[in-house]
Order: structure tokens, then C-alpha cells, then sequence
């Protein structure tokens, strides 16, 4: 029988119960991410196991004409070389991707980029196995290349597939089912209002071309993924993946099997930066584990990291019609999103970031053209933002263009223009749960707007600059949850949510916490294992604190109302008189049980479950295929600014960001201090892709695939002042008002800079990076005394 | 491989003796995580770029990743799992937890057993001591800010 607690004497205080949302709790994982012992797949390995290296296309287009593995499996040590045409005896249709099914696990017949798999060196010892790979010799035939995404896009541009293969399970790309003889993969539109007539009647109309470079995610755990056989008819994958339901249900469709007999978990991530999404190396290694049934793992290395995924390089044409007021009444955009050789998520970063490129504005004319576009580049995919800071790059260049062309203070302007809650989006939605005055007015303050500001001497010049930007979060998806009270009272919340630093586990934990009256820290989160934990679309686009945030918090809901079932017996009492708080469920009369006494009373001894479950999918409504129009095309919008200070040298073009502002809307955050972070581990990276991250390419070879010769942001290089900053705007359907913002410092960071810039030297660069050469070149033009080689 | 590229090493590990047998080619991260299943090493830029393979050799911070194992025939080899003691984080651990130094957490222990080297040298470091000192480290989740103060809040405990 249950232990009934008597109630404490009238005399003693009740502490109020310790909110475990919006609190800066610890993460759960922090002891074991400072002694070595977190879990990483990168730590995996397996009795038996052979290590996998890969043998890549050395042409960015050609015809495979022979592939010769004699030398390779001459090699002592070698256990196998599978190349393409082994894969498709196992796999007729050997084609994977989450929007079309375009990529061959191994090339098949053609190669379509420098770096693409050819084949697989299987061997016990990974030096044997990178020897072998080296020693396999492909022969080609070349076939004329193309790199840029406004060429490939044009008609007589060399064709890069044959025929369009869009995904069958998206009812929105079946119109694209077998067009040929285009590398244009899918066109977005938005459409409103009369924008001929708008630009007649504009008093000014600016039109620009912006450029973005591509770079990459270069999480610092390698991609990584370890297979086995689990019996005769299962597989087991072990993969650094940010969507292990994906990857399963994909696996599962190429190998033709149930989804029951793939098994896909992963651990903490070392980051992921979306990069780690879909199919990466998962496919390759379900493959040639059951072709040698023996466990195999394939890492990569980092210079395999940029032959694997990048950001989208892309070209974006804005065309903006202006009243003497400065309000715009007209904008058409173009963008062309260069996708590389498989599409990858491109298509929808073509669809989602090209619905938000008209900025956070409240424009009554709209014309938006958005293509994904089939290069002869490494595959381009999700990059923290999923296409915003390329868009963003381009509106917020050009609002300060306009703002001083009109001698309109650059905060001022976007006041007069931006939307504000009940106005329509472009896509028609109605804004809700946003409040972009109050971004403007942080960024004002932190960056101390209206105070003198020094603008430098001789050849140190300072300039500043501000940005706003807006995404929809992606949508629509769904989230399952599972909390589980354990016969001794404990919690562990089962969801397939990937921790990778963002700190998911902890605010899943707080959530639940919340609900349940327990302490956040006393909860055990299990990381995602298909077998196990229920399904979530992805770790991806911020998505997570509203979508599996709100699973969690329904399946907590359902854990409790169980649990106050049971405890209504016990204490006979109505439920209604029953909450749970301090790790018990107690009564208003102060009769208190504990969830274990609950347990007990339930199954006679320390034994069974409370399970409590949750899903969310939150309202949708698709866009109208010509025009972009939709009542709900987003959960929530996420909204950021960013202000930048900084000094330009003008003897050698180098940026110094002084100050680095960024804000972002968190709703109600759920853990302030982690929401800090991510702001300004986000405003680190974007600060990197401005001022000198950048793929270099020669005829489409990555010639700086590695940490010498491509620099990611390190102590030296981050700006002196350097700051998150939270506008809190509670979003109604958000698990305690929460949005997510995992991305929203990458927004505007930028435009900040390369606004700065221009306020700091009148210099006007629209293709990013800038680096100091770049930045160089425009000053030595502007002073018509241009470099020698310009 | 060949028999004689291959020979036995002793060494001090964690404060305990070690041996294990070693191929000359191996690095000291391959044989740590392979033969001793101390994963507190990670590889990551393969080039001694990023600092996620550090370990302590003979006091001496070194990239693991580029070190081979053959050269710790007779060091004392220090790895991010022989900092506590006694059940008890060593306090830059704990200050790297208290200051939230980290996110995904994959560049911890290096940054971890760098800011060790460099309070044993530099006790009371300035702001760019420390930048300067761990500019060999990458995070790139960008946890910089909260990374430096851990590092001074551990001096301050270091000098105590």
C-alpha cells in the first residue's frame, strides 16, 4: 500500500514551488562533455568491424568508362572494393534524397562532381583501407561542366540529370515527375498584388544583384556512420545524424524493407549546423554492411567534410520601388540557389527562404522567382538558416542602399516599412506573435544609435551598420513524444530530438519538469533510437523547442493526468484537488504521495510504467502552387536584427568587427542562458562566412578543402564586443510561449558588416565574403586607381 | 603491415604504468582511444589545426593527432580522464562547467587540457594571454566568451 504523507503542520511555510522553465538550468550533460565521456558515434566501434575509405570522382562531369580495383585488392589487408554496380544488385534503384531521389549511393555510370564517391575500400585496418582507396583507378570520359547557378540555368547550359526525380512522397513537386532537359530542379513563385503598376507609380526604383559564396558546416566531429546486421533480416545504424527518423524511413524504402527491421540511433552530436541531415553517409554504409555482413563504419575526414555538403552560394536580383516617403510599395526578387550536383533539401530552401526574400516588410506588391539549380558543385543542403542569410545578405544591403539614397536614418526606414502584428505577410498570412519595433528598439540602444560615434582617422576608417531578418519556420511536421515514469518514480522522456550544443536535452527535461512538479536535473532524456524513442521529422530550422517542445509538454500532460488518476484513489480525493509539484503529488487539504508510493499501490511492488504520450503537428495550409498564398504558412516567424561597429583598414581592405550585436525573438525562452549562447554562436559563425569563410573553387575542384587553407572563426578572430540578446515576444501556441532560435543570430550579421562597411569607406560590395582582398580591390576602384589585375 | 614496423611502447598513462603494441605509423590519439578506450581525444581536422586531439606529453601540450605513439616510448602521457581525482573534477573542469565553456562539447577536453598547460605556465593570464594561448582550439559551435571566462575563473581557484 501507498505511504500517505500526513499533512505537514499548519505552522510550517510551503517553499513556492521552483519554476523549471525560463530558467538557466545547467545542461544535463555538462559533467560528462568536461571529463571525456559524453557519447559520440565518432567513438563507436565494433568486433569485427571494417573500416570503410572512400575513392572519389577526381572530374566535376564525366562518363564512368571502367573502374579497376586490382591494385586495391592486391593490397594485404583488403577485404573488398564495392563500387556502384555492387550497390545496384542490392539496391535496383540505388537513387536516395528528401526531396528527390536523385543521388546514387555510389556514382552509376556518371560522376556529376570533383569529390563524388566512386567506390569503397573495405579493409580491418583503416590505413589499409585509405591506401586501397587511393589505389583504385576510374577511368572517365569528360563531359562539359557548369558552376554558376544563373548559367546552369539557362537554356544550352550542360545537362546535369537527364531526368528530374522529385521525391513521390510530396504531392507539390509531382508536376516536375520526369521533366528533362533542364538543370532548373524546381521553381518557387509568390505573387501579389499589381507590381507593373506599382513600379509605375514608385518615385524611385532600385534594382541590385547580390552574390553569396559558398561555405561550409564543418561541425568538428567528423560525419560518421557505423553498420551492423541485427539477426539475418535487420540492420542496425549507427550514424552522427541530426534526423534518424529519416534516415531510417529512407533506408528503409531503398532496401524495399518495413521500417521495423532498420534500427537508426545516434548520441550527442559534436555538432551539426545542418549538415547532418537526410542521407549522408548512412545509405553508403547500410549497403556495404549487408554486402559483407560484417559491421562497417565510414568517417570522414575533414577535407571529405567538403566534398560532402556546403551552404548554397546563390545569386539573388532585387528590384525595389520606393515612394518620396520612403515606403516601398513594390519589390520583385529573383534568386537562383546554386544546388550543386543532387538536390539534396535544396529545393525546399528554394521554396521556404524564397517565400521570406521580400523581407520583413510590408510590401503591397510582390513578385517573387525562386530556382533550385543543378550545378557540377558538391551538393548543397541546410545550412543553419536554410537560405535566410543568403536572402537577407541581399534586402538588408539593399534597405541601406535606399535609406541613404533617400537621407532616411537606417532604423527609421525599416520602421516606416516593416510589418507589424495582423498584417500580411507576403504569402497573405496574417503576422502573428511578432513585435519587429522592439528588435529596432534594442538594436538601437545596444548599438547607442543616437550618440556621436567616432568614424576613425587616416587609415583606420569605423563605420556601422544594422540589419533585420525573418524566417518562417519550416512546417509542416511532426513531433511524437514519450515521457515514462519509471516503478521507482524516475523520468525519462524518449524523443528523437539530437542533441548537438543546442542544449535540446536540457529544455526537453525543463519542459517535463514543469509539468510534473520534478526537478529538471533528476530527469533522464534518451537520445534518439528508433527502436525506441517515437518519431520527430528532424533536428533542423529551429523547429525543435516549439514542435518536440510541445510533444513533450503534451506527453508530460498525459504522464500526469495518469498519475493523478491513480492518486485520486490513493488519497481519496477528486482529481481536481490533486496537483504535482516538489516531486510529489499532493492535495489542497496537504495529504501528499510520492510517484513511487503510486507505482507501488499500482502494481504491488516497485514495477510497471506510466507512459504519457504526445504529438504535435502544428496547422499548415499549403501554398497556392502560382502564387505563394497561404492563411498558415508557418508555425511561428522568427525574427532577428544585428548591429556591427567596426574598423576598416584601408591599406589592406581588413575588417575589424569591433562590436557584433545580435538579437533575436525567443518568445518565452525556456533556458535564457542557452538561448544567449546560440545567439551568439550563430552570430560567431555567419561573423565567419562574412569576413573570410569561403569554398574556393578551380573548374570545380575545392582547391581549400581543409583547415590550413579554409579558416573557420578561432579566438583571435571574434569581434571584441560580442552579444545575444533576447526580444521576448511570447508565441500563444509555443510550449510556455517559447519559438525557436537556433538559427536567428545567423540572419543579419551580414548586411551589419558589410552596411558598416559601406558607412565606414562608401565602398558597396554585394558579393560576400569580404574579405580583405575583396574588400581591397572596391577601394582602390572607388579611388579610380584600381588593382592590377582589375 | 610488416613485422618490424611494429613495436611494444611503455608509458605512464593517467598516473598508471601502460603497454600495448603499436604500429610506427600509429598517432598517440588512434592508439589512446583504440588500445585504452580514453575517447576524451577526438579527430577532427587531422592537421593539428583544431586542438580536439590534444594530450599531455611530458607536460607539453601536443596535437595526437599528428604525434605518433612511438615517441611516448617512456613519457607520462596525460589525457582529459586523468584531470580529476579522487571522484573529484579537477577545478578548470569544473569551471568549465560552471562558466557553460562548451555545447556540443567535442572541442572540450582539448580546450580543457590547453588552459591546463597554460595555468601551469601563465597563473594569473590577461584576457589576451588566454586568446592568445588557446588560439590554437576551434570551437565551432562558438562558445569563445564563455570559454575565456572559465578559463580566468579557474586561475582564480588555480592561485587559491
Amino acid at each position: 500500500m501507498a505511504k500517505i504523507i500526513e499533512p505537514p503542520p499548519k505552522t510550517e511555510r510551503q517553499a513556492p514551488p521552483t519554476r523549471q522553465v525560463k530558467r538557466s538550468v545547467r545542461r544535463l550533460e555538462s559533467k560528462s562533455k568536461v571529463d571525456g565521456s559524453a557519447e559520440y558515434i565518432h567513438n563507436l566501434t565494433l568486433p569485427g568491424m571494417l573500416y570503410g575509405k572512400i575513392a572519389r570522382s577526381s572530374i566535376p562531369h564525366g562518363k564512368i568508362l571502367s573502374i579497376d580495383p586490382g591494385a586495391a585488392l592486391a593490397l594485404e589487408g583488403v577485404y573488398a572494393v564495392i563500387t556502384g554496380d555492387d550497390i545496384r544488385r542490392l539496391i535496383p534503384d540505388p537513387y536516395y534524397g528528401p526531396a528527390f531521389h536523385d543521388q546514387p549511393i555510389l556514382a552509376l555510370d556518371k560522376v556529376r562532381y570533383a569529390g563524388e564517391p566512386v567506390a569503397v575500400a573495405l579493409a580491418k585496418d583503416p590505413h589499409v583501407a585509405e591506401e586501397a582507396a587511393d589505389l583504385i583507378a576510374v577511368e572517365y570520359e569528360p563531359l562539359e561542366a557548369v558552376f554558376d547557378e544563373v548559367q546552369a540555368a539557362k537554356p544550352g547550359a550542360p545537362i546535369i540529370h537527364d531526368v528530374l526525380k522529385p521525391a513521390t512522397t510530396f504531392p507539390d513537386l509531382k508536376h516536375l515527375q520526369g521533366r528533362s532537359g533542364t538543370n532548373v530542379a524546381l521553381s518557387a513563385h509568390v505573387r501579389r498584388g499589381d507590381l507593373a503598376q506599382a513600379f509605375k507609380e514608385s518615385d524611385y526604383v532600385f534594382e541590385q544583384t547580390f552574390r553569396n559564396g559558398k561555405v561550409i558546416h564543418a561541425p568538428l566531429e567528423p560525419y560518421v556512420t557505423v553498420g551492423e546486421m541485427a539477426g539475418p533480416d535487420g540492420l542496425t545504424i549507427h550514424t552522427a545524424s541530426q534526423s534518424p527518423s529519416f534516415v531510417r524511413s529512407e533506408i528503409s524504402r531503398l532496401l524495399g524493407w518495413p521500417e521495423n527491421r532498420v534500427r537508426v540511433r545516434t548520441a550527442f552530436l559534436g555538432g551539426g549546423f545542418g549538415g547532418k541531415l537526410y542521407i549522408k553517409l548512412e545509405a553508403l554504409v547500410a549497403a556495404c554492411t549487408l554486402l559483407v555482413r560484417k559491421p562497417v563504419r565510414i568517417a570522414l575526414t575533414m577535407e571529405e567534410q567538403f566534398y560532402t555538403i556546403t551552404k548554397h552560394g546563390a545569386t539573388v536580383r532585387l528590384k525595389t520601388g520606393v515612394r518620396k516617403d520612403g515606403r516601398i510599395v513594390a519589390r520583385e526578387v529573383e534568386v537562383w540557389w546554386n544546388g550543386g550536383a543532387y538536390a539534396d533539401i535544396g529545393p525546399r530552401v528554394t521554396q521556404k527562404s524564397g517565400l521570406t526574400s521580400s523581407g520583413p516588410y510590408d510590401i503591397e506588391n510582390i513578385s517573387i522567382e525562386s530556382h533550385a539549380v543543378y550545378t557540377n558543385e558538391p551538393p548543397a543542403g541546410a545550412l543553419r538558416g536554410f537560405g535566410i542569410s543568403q536572402v537577407v545578405w541581399a534586402y538588408e544591403s539593399q534597405a541601406d542602399v535606399i535609406a541613404r539614397a533617400l537621407n532616411i536614418d537606417p532604423i527609421d526606414f525599416r520602421r516606416r516599412n516593416i510589418l507589424r502584428e495582423g498584417r500580411p505577410h507576403a504569402t497573405g498570412m496574417p503576422m502573428t506573435d511578432i513585435d519587429i519595433d522592439a528588435i529596432l528598439d534594442r538594436l538601437a540602444e545596444r548599438m547607442e544609435w543616437n550618440r556621436p560615434f567616432d568614424r576613425g582617422s587616416a587609415t583606420i576608417r569605423r563605420g556601422r551598420g544594422i540589419a533585420i531578418g525573418i524566417k518562417s519556420c519550416v512546417a509542416p511536421t511532426t513531433s511524437v513524444a514519450m515521457v515514462n515514469i519509471y516503478g521507482d518514480g524516475s523520468c525519462g522522456i524518449c524523443s528523437s530530438t539530437v542533441d548537438m550544443g543546442q542544449g535540446s536535452d536540457t529544455a526537453m527535461a525543463q519542459i517535463a519538469a514543469e509539468i510534473l512538479g520534478i526537478s529538471t536535473e533528476s530527469i533522464r532524456v534518451v537520445h534518439p533510437d528508433t527502436d525506441v524513442t517515437p518519431y520527430d521529422m528532424a533536428t533542423l530550422g529551429s523547429r525543435s523547442t516549439y514542435h518536440m517542445g510541445n510533444a513533450v509538454r503534451r506527453a508530460a500532460e498525459d504522464a500526469r493526468a495518469q498519475l493523478l488518476r491513480m492518486a485520486a484513489t490513493v488519497l481519496k480525493t477528486g482529481e481536481g484537488d490533486l496537483e504535482c509539484r516538489d516531486g510529489v503529488i499532493a492535495a489542497h487539504c496537504g495529504a501528499r504521495v510520492t510517484f513511487r508510493d503510486l507505482m507501488v499501490a499500482r502494481f504491488a511492488m516497485q514495477a510497471g510504467n506510466i507512459i504519457g504520450i504526445g504529438s504535435f503537428i502544428p496547422p499548415y495550409e499549403k501554398p497556392d502552387h502560382e502564387t505563394g498564398q497561404s492563411r498558415q504558412i508557418t508555425p511561428f516567424w522568427m525574427l532577428g536584427g544585428a548591429g556591427a561597429e567596426i574598423e576598416v583598414d584601408t591599406e589592406t581592405g581588413r575588417i575589424h568587427v569591433v562590436k557584433l550585436v545580435n538579437v533575436g525573438d525567443a518568445g518565452s525562452p525556456i533556458n535564457p542562458d542557452i538561448v544567449e549562447r546560440q545567439l551568439i554562436g550563430a552570430g560567431t559563425m555567419q561573423f565567419g562566412f562574412t569576413v573570410f569563410e569561403e569554398m574556393i573553387f578551380n573548374e570545380g575542384q575545392v582547391v581549400n578543402a581543409s583547415f590550413a587553407d579554409y579558416k573557420i572563426p578561432g579566438m583571435l578572430d571574434v569581434p571584441d564586443q560580442l552579444s545575444g540578446e533576447m526580444v521576448e515576444v511570447p508565441h500563444r501556441q509555443g510550449p510556455f510561449g517559447a519559438k525557436g532560435v537556433g538559427e536567428t543570430g545567423m540572419f543579419c550579421v551580414s548586411p551589419a558588416i558589410g552596411n558598416a562597411l559601406y558607412d565606414a569607406v562608401e565602398v558597396r560590395i554585394t558579393e560576400m565574403p569580404l574579405t580583405p582582398e575583396r574588400v581591397l580591390r572596391a577601394l582602390r576602384r572607388a579611388q579610380n586607381r584600381p588593382l592590377g589585375s582589375d | 603491415m610488416e613485422q618490424n614496423h611494429r613495436r611494444t611502447i611503455r608509458f605512464k598513462l593517467n598516473g598508471r604504468t601502460a603497454i600495448t603494441e603499436i604500429a610506427t605509423h600509429e598517432t598517440l590519439l588512434e592508439v589512446l582511444r583504440r588500445d585504452f578506450s580514453l575517447f576524451g581525444g577526438r579527430e577532427s581536422c587531422g592537421q593539428g589545426l583544431c586542438g580536439c586531439c590534444t594530450a599531455i606529453v611530458d607536460g607539453i601540450a601536443v596535437s595526437g593527432c599528428l604525434y605518433l605513439a612511438a615517441f611516448v616510448d617512456g613519457a607520462e602521457v596525460t589525457t582529459v580522464e586523468g584531470l580529476a581525482s579522487g571522484g573529484k573534477l579537477h577545478s578548470i573542469q569544473e569551471s568549465f562547467i560552471a562558466n557553460c565553456g562548451f555545447q556540443c562539447g567535442f572541442c572540450t577536453p582539448g580546450f580543457i587540457l590547453m588552459t591546463k598547460e597554460l595555468l601551469e605556465r601563465h597563473p594569473q593570464p590577461t584576457t589576451d594571454e588566454i586568446r592568445h594561448y588557446l588560439s590554437g582550439n576551434l570551437c565551432r559551435c562558438a562558445a569563445y566568451p564563455d570559454i575565456v571566462r572559465a578559463v580566468k575563473a579557474a586561475a582564480g581557484e588555480h592561485n587559491r
